[in-house]
């Protein structure tokens, strides 16, 4: 079985984000970055379901505006093969980043072509749908369970109010949701596998030009949270403060 | 819960390479996600988390610096920042890691014979076996060369008599790598539990290191046949090289409780408002606080170089007991001057300071104590041994 995982490098959640001079990007400066949550998920569907079939193999395809191959080297060390790392895209919009992965992923077979459900930087949620779309394969979105038997996937998702099942024929595309075949997070690497992970292959290509059909205008920090108020002491303050839970925060 | 971000006050993290800090980071996590919360209650009934064993095994931690027989065959900075990260999570977890790694792997990899690596690493490596190491006897503590367990030859074989005493992992143990005096010297042996005349019991009572088994050997005419008897040792040279393995673990691994305890007090003292302001803002509090980081700062330096220098085989034992003197003695003094600053909170088990506090105590005394180091260190800088 032929595995793909297509993985996205993201602040990690402890990071302390800044904006960029010029408004447009994130000051990578001092930022350590991680694989998306729900890839990392991904890559661990994909890893045991290699196991467990026993054949095939596991590619990891990672893009990073500088070349950059943190994440592509963690998801090695946990365990797949080879990785494919396009290198660009800073400026990239989810169009243009599938774009890219399309043209990387097409001139190779894979059975199956695993993304997580959203990237947790922008929660674009748009990449898979749109990379199977432009390679024309069937894709299914948000599961919580997956399952592969005799050339067809079998995925179950939650919808409103109860379950679904679907089954699709490989080739094809599946992003995951937390949970999935009672996943929640990866595996950790281990020291073993942190020293193989640099003899395993890494092909590096440059990411073609692709035209963002967004224009970012610009990012902007949450507002500061204001101070809180203080109404008063003790049993005193009590009848102003469900007035105004009442009245202006309208919880009560 | 927070994740630990590590403390780099000189900016050494680019003098790492980039699998130094990912294993760093697996390490932390998993201490983060498995040790942590489970550290607390270990310690409070005074037992070994044994549910940490396989995990720490999976993640390939027990003999990693070590070639061959499922080992990760890591250099040895990789292998300190391990026990860094592990003695941030407790000293007795980075104390068994250290056993069975640098005192009971390292000894049947440096002086064992083929069959007995065959034998015991593999098992050693995944932990479907533990092992302890026994040196220390009740009478010979900083003089294990006087040491009265006696290996005699008996036909094939050899019978041994003797206690060996605050033997890390004893009664958990599956194998003891045991020092013991014969005719022609001191020899090492592979005693395995269910020998005749083997027997292991418990050390109660213990104030410090409560998650973490200690406890006596007794050998009474304990048959252990010729083909476990180490072939390669060298005396009790042999035995020492053993000690200056784990004494480099414990080097770093003291950085790692003094990391966890800086960071503790340093997001306390500025959260906890007294008077007018937060504590962090009394120049008191600052100046420990400052201390705190300095040596800290110190200590990173010092346990960067010499694993650099252990990798090109050239740290010599006398530096890596001037890092295990001073580390030690400094993230007992951070540890102190964390469980202050808490204040009333420091002596509640919520926080670590105490029970790094306390752990750190036994540290401060075990693999060496910090006077013998003194004196090790003395004797190579005057050329006069000062020991008696």
């Amino acid at each position: 079985m032929n595995l793909a995982v297509c993985f996205k490098r993201v602040p990690d959640t402890t990071a302390k984000i800044r904006i960029a001079s010029g408004g447009k990007a994130i000051d990578p400066q001092g930022v350590e970055f991680a694989i998306s949550p729900y890839d990392a998920i991904a890559l661990e569907v994909a890893l045991r379901l290699k196991e467990k079939s026993g054949a095939g193999e596991v590619v990891g395809v990672s893009m990073d505006p500088e070349g950059n191959d943190v994440a592509i080297r963690k998801a090695l060390a946990i365990g797949v093969d080879r990785a494919v790392l396009v290198k660009g895209g800073a400026t990239f919009d989810s169009h243009a980043t599938a774009q890219v992965l399309a043209a990387v992923l097409k001139p190779r077979s894979f059975d199956v072509i695993f993304f997580g459900k959203q990237a947790i930087d922008d929660d674009a949620f748009q990449v898979p749908t749109m990379v199977a779309q432009l390679l024309g394969l069937p894709r299914v979105n948000v599961c919580t369970s997956v399952e592969i038997e005799g050339g067809r996937a079998k995925c179950r998702r939650q919808i409103e109010g109860g379950e679904e099942s679907v089954e699709l024929a490989l080739p094809c595309v599946i992003s995951v949701q937390k949970g999935v075949n009672g996943i929640h997070d990866n595996r950790f690497p281990t020291m073993k596998g942190i020293m193989a992970a640099k003899s395993k292959p890494v092909e590096t290509v440059a990411a073609p030009a692709f035209e963002p059909t967004l224009e970012l205008v610009s990012l902007e920090l949450p507002p500061e949270r204001p101070p809180g108020r203080i109404v008063g002491q003790g049993a005193a303050a009590v009848p102003e403060l469900v007035r105004l839970l009442k009245e202006e925060a309208k919880v009560l | 819960m927070r994740k630990f971000k590590g403390v780099d006050f000189y900016d050494l993290d680019p003098l790492l390479s980039d699998e130094e800090r990912m294993v760093r980071r697996t390490v932390r996590d998993f201490v983060d996600d498995r040790l942590l919360p489970v550290i607390r209650e270990a310690w409070e009934k005074g037992e070994f988390p044994k549910s940490l064993i396989p995990q720490i095994a999976e993640l390939g931690l027990f003999g990693a610096t070590l070639q061959g027989y499922g080992c990760a065959g890591m250099n040895s900075v990789a292998y300190g920042l391990c026990m860094q990260e592990l003695e941030r999570g407790d000293s007795g977890i980075r104390s068994f890691a250290s056993v069975q790694s640098g005192l009971v792997m390292y000894p049947i990899h440096a002086f064992g014979s083929d069959a007995q690596k065959d034998k015991y690493l593999p098992r050693l490596q995944s932990s479907k076996i533990i092992g302890c190491f026994g040196l220390t006897e009740p009478d010979f503590g900083s003089n294990p060369g006087g040491m009265k367990t006696r290996a005699e030859r008996k036909g094939d074989g050899w019978v041994l008599n003797g206690t060996k005493m605050w033997i890390t992992n004893a009664d958990l143990a599956d194998i003891a790598v045991v020092w013991a005096r014969a005719d022609d010297g001191i020899q090492g042996f592979i005693v395995e539990r269910g020998m005749k005349g083997f027997e292991t019991q418990e050390i109660r009572g213990k104030l410090s290191l409560r998650a973490s088994d200690t406890g006596e050997i007794l050998l009474r005419d304990c048959e252990v046949p010729e083909a476990n008897r180490l072939p390669g040792t060298q005396g009790l040279k042999s035995a020492l090289a053993c000690l200056n393995q784990a004494r480099y673990g414990i080097a770093w691994g003291a950085v790692g409780a003094a990391m966890g305890c800086y960071e503790e007090a340093l997001e306390y003292s500025k959260q906890r408002i007294q008077f007018t302001k937060p504590i962090a803002g009394y120049q008191l509090v600052q100046r420990k606080l400052v201390e705190m980081v300095t040596e800290i700062t110190k200590a990173q330096l010092l346990c960067l170089q010499l694993g650099r220098l252990k990798d090109q085989g050239k740290a010599s034992f006398v530096q890596v007991s001037m890092a295990k003197r001073n580390n030690v003695f400094h993230a007992l003094e951070i540890a102190r001057m964390a469980r202050d600053i808490l204040g009333g909170n420091g002596i509640i088990n919520e926080y670590s300071a105490m029970r790094h506090m306390c752990n750190l105590e036994t540290v401060y005394t075990y693999e060496g104590t910090h006077d013998i180091h003194t004196l090790i260190i003395g004797e190579h800088i005057t050329g006069i041994p000062a020991y008696f």
